[in-house]
């Protein structure tokens, strides 16, 4: 095997794509055998280092060295510098968003890594997802060797068990009573289901864990099928995400030519047989019982429970569905332990959770923190608070159907109990920072309007419920609220939660009934005041120029794109606020700051 | 659109094939014809309805259940604005608008030349990039609504 003297690492997550990460790569390979240094330094494409922001990302091995944002440009004066000469080139390096532009040479520095806890992470960005020799190098498919050959089902099951792991599709279940569930109920033919439909928006852990590390996973569903006896599975992902199913096809089909999957695996009689599902579009296949009515075939919606999927469920077998991050969990665990994975976390919620930190915070990307750790520690430790000076507002979490919790409950530590506690829902993750420039209305307004879309339609509550609420704040929003529509807005909320099937109308009134708590302020505002206090609904502002400011540049007149803006050259315009769209264009452009809004 | 009828019931017979006695595999099918033929035609919903022995109804009902299936032709290049959280919260609301207003059609929309097709999405994991916009396969990322032009213009 050749030797390498340096490694560098591209991220070739759908995050740095989109920066152009691409190009980098082909900048650096051409670089580097115009250099002649392709024999001495290995370039390798990784997955996601979840700090998307900065990219696109190069790491540089052995040094560790955090390259960010770097262009095809830069490549040149990166090879020259860091691999010829082998200094560090200090511009590239990731700056810390404060005053003080701190330079951080080495990966494990950079606070946003720092306070993190690497386990469902551990290999993204570190391997070449495509290659299943680089998984096994990082001991995979090793704790399934061991479930097989060492332990029996039984014992595998009790070290799930005792591991305290919980479901990380958003209810919590504990993982190891479902997997017993569906180990015990009758019958010889039973499916294992991954769940990789990531439909929450402002959440794309699963989507990096598989596109990183998609071994992880396919390894966590072999040891599931071990346990519960079953000996053929599905992945449903949804389509938006075309290279998690390309990384997947590859890594079902490496681990088939070595034997870890198929039939008897590893010299044993346990057989195993994988299929890739690819979703169509509908948020609510999220939910487990529309999943597999999509995997039949069948329009996606959700059916009463019981009777369970672990007593009938794909096909009226007994099904056993995890989300993605849950079952990269289980290779961890079996590998090192119960006792290992419970050490981490709080009483009742063990192990890590890994957020998607995004909205208005320094760093937004992928963080996987041990439960416990405050909101406040996430926020402004790992995401390094909010930028541009502004002040926190709220945090959203739990995606569409979560809640908005206030700077005055940041120090609510990250488990299941204390988070449900807040009336907001750990779901499956997503963590939306929100400044004072966000209308908190008119932010309840947008989570409504998704789950609205949504909604399948089967059950009444959910399907009109749900509009009425809408209806009543698209009116608070126009300024036609009145007081008795907060209480109406409350009283449908519940009603709504009552009377839904599934988790999605169960939770959709939670963004309403959170910011109705914790915001009610805002509400008020725009019911009596008729005030936006963020200026942001169009019906409650105004943008005025001011005649002493305004120069006349007319540079605002000919950016409005309905032509409510008149004035003479060099004399001060006016807005004409009939024909107004509040589309703040002319305030974007004014260069003397002479236009504002109220 | 004209397509030979012949064509349409063999490339749909093509897709169907490898389904035949197999569970689950309307979606699939479905996916398969509308990758071949940009849309889902109403014969090809009944060739598929025939030769899987179920009703055209349901072949329809699962059709027009999900956001992925289209049953009108589309524009040569798709727009996919993200209106997730993280993109909303910087202001995808105002690229969305944008863009409305450069091409003149509203969301889910097709130009009348068939050049665009607008289609508002709810996200597209890419959050990290905030306010973002697929069109076709490539996503751009932290746009604004002045960035948005130039990108359109590049496609024919």
């Amino acid at each position: 095997m050749a030797l390498y003297r340096a490694h560098v690492l591209v991220c070739k997550g759908t995050g740095c794509t989109a920066s152009g990460s691409g190009s980098v790569y082909d900048a650096l390979k051409e670089e580097l055998e115009r250099r002649g240094l392709d024999k001495e330094v290995m370039l390798v494409e990784t997955g996601c280092h979840g700090m998307c922001e900065m990219g696109p990302i190069v790491v540089v091995y052995p040094e560790g060295s955090f390259y960010c944002r770097v262009t095809p440009e830069d490549v040149p004066e990166l090879v020259e510098e860091h691999l010829y000469k082998g200094r560090v080139l200090q511009r590239l390096l990731y700056t810390t968003p404060d005053e003080e532009k701190h330079r951080i040479p080495h990966y494990r520095d950079i606070p946003f890594y720092g306070k993190q806890r690497r386990i469902v992470l551990r290999n993204c960005g570190y391997i070449n997802p495509d290659n299943i020799e680089e998984y096994i190098a990082r001991d995979g498919y090793q704790a399934l060797a061991r479930a097989l050959l060492e332990f029996s089902p039984e014992e595998t099951l009790d070290i799930v068990k005792r591991s305290g792991l919980r479901g990380r599709g958003g209810a919590g279940f504990p993982t190891g009573k479902k997997w017993e569930f569906a180990r015990m109920a009758p019958g010889d033919k039973k499916y294992i289901v991954c769940n990789a439909d990531e439909g929450d928006p402002g959440a794309f852990m699963d989507r990096s864990v598989l596109e990183g590390d998609p071994h992880s996973v396919v390894e966590g569903m072999l040891i599931g099928a071990y346990v519960i006896g079953s000996d053929e599975g599905y992945i449903y992902c949804r389509a938006e995400y075309p290279l998690a199913i390309k990384r997947l096809v590859t890594a079902i089909q490496q681990a088939e030519e070595m034997g870890l999957i198929g039939d008897n695996i590893m010299g044993t009689d346990f057989s195993f047989h994988l299929h890739i599902k690819e979703g169509a579009g509908a948020f609510v296949c999220g939910e487990e019982t529309a999943l597999m009515a999509s995997i039949e075939g069948k329009r996606g919606m959700p059916n009463p429970r019981p009777p369970f999927p672990a007593n009938s469920g794909l096909w009226g077998k007994p099904t056993n569905i995890n989300n993605v991050e849950t079952w990269a969990n289980i290779p961890q665990i079996i590998l090192n332990g119960a006792e290992w994975f419970s050490s981490v976390g709080t009483e009742t919620s063990k192990g890590t959770k890994i957020f998607a930190l995004t909205g208005k915070v320094n760093n937004t990307g992928l963080v996987e923190a041990p439960m416990g750790m405050s909101l406040r520690e996430v926020i402004f430790d790992i995401g390094g608070g909010i930028p541009n000076g502004k002040k926190f507002k709220a945090v959203q979490l739990g995606g569409p159907s979560g809640g908005c919790l206030p700077e005055s409950m940041l120090d609510t530590p990250v488990d299941y109990e204390s988070i449900n506690a807040t009336g907001a829902i750990m779901g499956s993750g997503g963590m939306v920072v929100t400044d004072e420039d966000t209308c908190i209305v008119d932010f309840a307004k947008f989570f409504l309007t998704f789950v609205q879309n949504e909604s399948c339609g089967k059950c009444p509550f959910c399907r009109i419920g749900t509009r009425r609420m809408l209806e009543i704040l698209e009116r608070i929003c126009e300024g036609k609220g009145k007081m008795e529509d907060l209480d109406l807005l409350e009283d449908l909320a519940q009603k709504v939660k009552d009377g839904s099937l599934c988790a999605l109308g169960g939770t959709a009134p939670n963004p309403v009934l959170t910011t109705l708590k914790y915001f009610r302020d805002e509400y008020v505002a725009h019911t009596v005041d008729k005030k936006c206090p963020a200026k942001v609904c169009p019906a409650l502002i105004q943008y005025t120029i001011d005649p002493a400011k305004c120069i006349g540049c007319t540079k605002c007149a000919r950016q409005c794109p309905v032509n409510a803006i008149s004035g003479e050259i060099k004399k001060p315009h006016l807005i004409d606020q009939d024909t107004c769209i509040k589309c703040g264009q002319c305030m974007a452009v004014c260069p003397v700051k002479a236009i504002s809004v109220e | 659109m004209t397509v030979q009828t012949t064509d349409v019931e063999g490339k749909v017979k093509a897709i169907i094939e490898p389904w035949k006695g197999k569970k689950g595999g309307l979606i699939p099918i479905l996916q398969g014809v509308q990758h071949e033929f940009g849309f889902l035609q109403e014969d090809a919903m009944e060739i598929i309805s025939r030769e899987l022995r179920i009703p055209t109804a349901e072949v329809y009902g699962v059709a027009t259940f999900y956001a992925q299936f289209h049953l009108k032709p589309r524009g040569r290049h798709i727009i996919r604005i993200c209106r997730g959280t993280a993109c909303h919260v910087r202001g995808s609301l105002k690229i969305l608008e944008r863009v409305k207003e450069i091409l003149k059609i509203e969301e889910n929309g097709t130009t009348e030349d068939l050049r665009f097709t607008l289609e508002p999405v709810a996200c597209l994991g890419a959050c990290g990039l905030a306010p973002v916009v697929m069109i076709n396969d490539v996503t751009y990322g932290r746009l604004t609504p002045d960035g948005i032009k130039p990108i359109l213009d590049k496609h024919e």
